[in-house]
């Protein structure tokens, strides 16, 4: 048995993913927060009076709680490891700081998938039909790579204080939430706002949820697969690559 | 290779503050490694060098031949570490916790928890080991931590303070374990204060000071090297004269202490002999003999320049 290889590191990876679960994701708080915050957010704009169809804002929807899944728990995890000094014990370990953090965007991808299915399960309940099944099944997990790659990322600060990472993680995240045409539909917005939007992975998949549950799209659907695996990549990259900088620092 | 730890011109620093000034020493398969030094010395620091948790400024480190910043992965493989503060998930249980070690180093499920078991029973945890570690006391947490460490069974196995702030049986349990692990092959490396611990387990200790090694030796030779004179303490079953004594090769000065004689001297070997006949010739019998050679302690605190005046 070669440890370095990567099948093997690959195979600890998913040992450190299965530990994040049973530690940080399989919690009450956890799961409320997953569910329900998208849940409201969603309730404020359909019951707020706007004349947005269901199918728009069910799509939004979907869109959102992967999102904010995704990006729970992932940012706070080093933090809670550096402070608990379990990050020295895994540093300790014949592991490599790309299978901790591909552990981490592991744990974060499942929980974030599970959470959505209900999310999409909801939607099917409220009447509204899947058309591009297909469609949205790949699109998941690239978005939620995506989304947990931008979640660990935004744990690089070398800080051990999970509320400092929490609190930057919030500042980019609902700033986010409203430019990715969740809210307002892309045709709807300025030039301004359609540049920003494209600045954001979150809009990619939202209009591939919002394609495959009512056909329509503001972006090619292969455009959409593309700009996503595309940031997904780069997200993953940037991530590993900062945290083996940042971590010594950490512990 | 006799040597399973090479660390050369290891060096850290930390902005202006150099905490690892080019210490360079080798620890040989095999044998139980003391590391001590007064609390900032560079300790844990180094500790953490050879570890591969951080990296270092210059210098190199090689354990088993492998370097620890090019073969980090390797390096590990093949070491076990038990910090000084538990570092267990207190979230899991004593086997969630050794499950997922077996994994980190590989191992397959059933060797895990055949391991698993005969760790969690020869520390006295197998009765618990389905409570999550957060109930658990000091001393079962350290105990558990050395249970995550030899899990893989380590070829060397790294221990900051292990027994600090235990319970006299944790403390035994560890510290008997650690000499079976020993006898069996396994490489330590201590890192501790308790001058009695390293001075009953360690075949030699390096004293860090400042950063810097000042000494590297066997205990008892560390003990005789840090004085020129040596002294003894002898006593017969009659009265000697102080002239008679002071006139044996070897004695550079004697006196009295009560019903004894302090005898101080550079060769005390030669000293031994000289007593030895001169007990003979005179026929006044050896009650007593003494070597009073300085404690670890005096050792220590002569090296690391922390004597009280």
């Amino acid at each position: 048995m070669n440890p370095a290889a990567y099948r093997e590191q690959a195979r600890r990876a998913w040992a450190i993913a299965r530990k994040d679960i049973r530690v940080y994701y399989l919690k009450g708080p956890v799961l409320i927060f997953g569910i329900f915050m998208p849940v409201f957010l969603f309730l404020a704009f359909f019951l707020g009076g706007r004349d947005l169809p269901l199918a728009f804002l069910l799509s939004g929807l979907v869109g959102m709680t992967l999102f904010f899944t995704a990006t729970a728990v992932s940012p706070a995890i080093f933090p809670w490891e550096g402070q608990a000094r379990t990050l020295e014990r895994l540093a300790t370990c014949p592991v490599t700081i790309e299978a901790i953090v591909l552990g981490d965007m592991i744990a974060s991808v499942l929980f974030g998938i599970g959470v959505t299915a209900v999310t999409i399960l909801l939607a099917l309940g409220l009447g509204l039909p899947l058309l591009h099944g297909i469609v949205l099944g790949l699109a998941i997990p690239i978005a939620a790579c995506c989304f947990s790659a931008i979640g660990v990322l935004l744990a690089v600060p070398p800080t051990n204080v999970p509320s400092n990472i929490m609190m930057l993680s919030t500042l980019l995240k609902f700033p986010l939430v409203f430019i990715s045409g969740i809210f307002v539909p892309l045709e709807q917005m300025p030039a301004w706002g359609l540049m920003l939007a494209a600045c954001s992975p979150l809009t990619y998949f939202t209009d591939v949820v919002r394609y495959a549950f009512s056909g329509a799209h503001h972006f090619p659907v292969v455009v959409d697969i593309a700009a996503l695996t595309l940031f997904a990549l780069v997200f993953t990259a940037a991530a590993m690559y900062l945290h083996r900088r940042s971590m010594p620092r950490r512990i | 290779m006799p040597n399973v730890i090479e660390a050369a011109a290891l060096t850290k620093t930390f902005g202006a503050v150099t905490a690892v000034d080019r210490v360079s020493f080798e620890v040989r398969r095999g044998e139980i490694f003391g590391f001590l030094g007064p609390n900032g010395a560079g300790k844990t620091t180094t500790t953490r060098m050879l570890t591969g948790v951080v990296p270092m400024d210059g210098g190199s480190v090689r354990i088993f031949g492998h370097d620890i910043l090019k073969e980090p992965v390797q390096a590990k493989q093949r070491f076990g570490v038990v910090p000084e503060t538990s570092n267990a998930y207190v979230e899991l249980t004593a086997w969630q916790n050794l499950m997922l070690m077996g994994d980190l180093y590989g191992l397959d499920r059933a060797h895990s928890e055949r391991r698993s078991r005969d760790l969690l029973e020869t520390l006295g945890l197998y009765g618990r080991k389905d409570q999550k570690v957060q109930g658990y006391s000091k001393g079962m947490k350290q105990r558990l931590i050395l249970a995550m460490a030899l899990l893989h069974e380590p070829e060397l196995l790294f221990l900051d303070e292990p027994t600090s702030g235990l319970d006299v049986q944790s403390t035994q349990m560890i510290l008997v374990l650690l000499r079976d692990l020993n006898t069996d092959g396994t490489t330590i490396f201590l890192t501790t204060h308790n001058m009695e611990e390293a001075n009953r387990l360690c075949d030699r200790i390096g004293i860090i000071r400042a950063g810097k090694i000042v000494a590297i030796d066997a205990p008892e030779r560390l003990k005789t090297a840090i004085d020129r004179m040596h002294r003894l303490e002898v006593s017969f079953d009659r009265p000697v004269l102080a002239d008679a004594l002071v006139g044996l090769d070897g004695v550079a000065e004697a006196y009295r202490t009560g019903d004894k004689w302090q005898i101080v001297t550079e060769d005390p070997d030669l000293v031994i002999r000289s007593l030895v006949a001169f007990s003979g010739d005179c026929g006044a019998a050896i009650l007593t003999l003494n070597t009073l050679a300085p404690s670890l302690d005096e050792v220590f605190l002569r090296l690391t320049g922390e004597e009280q005046p």
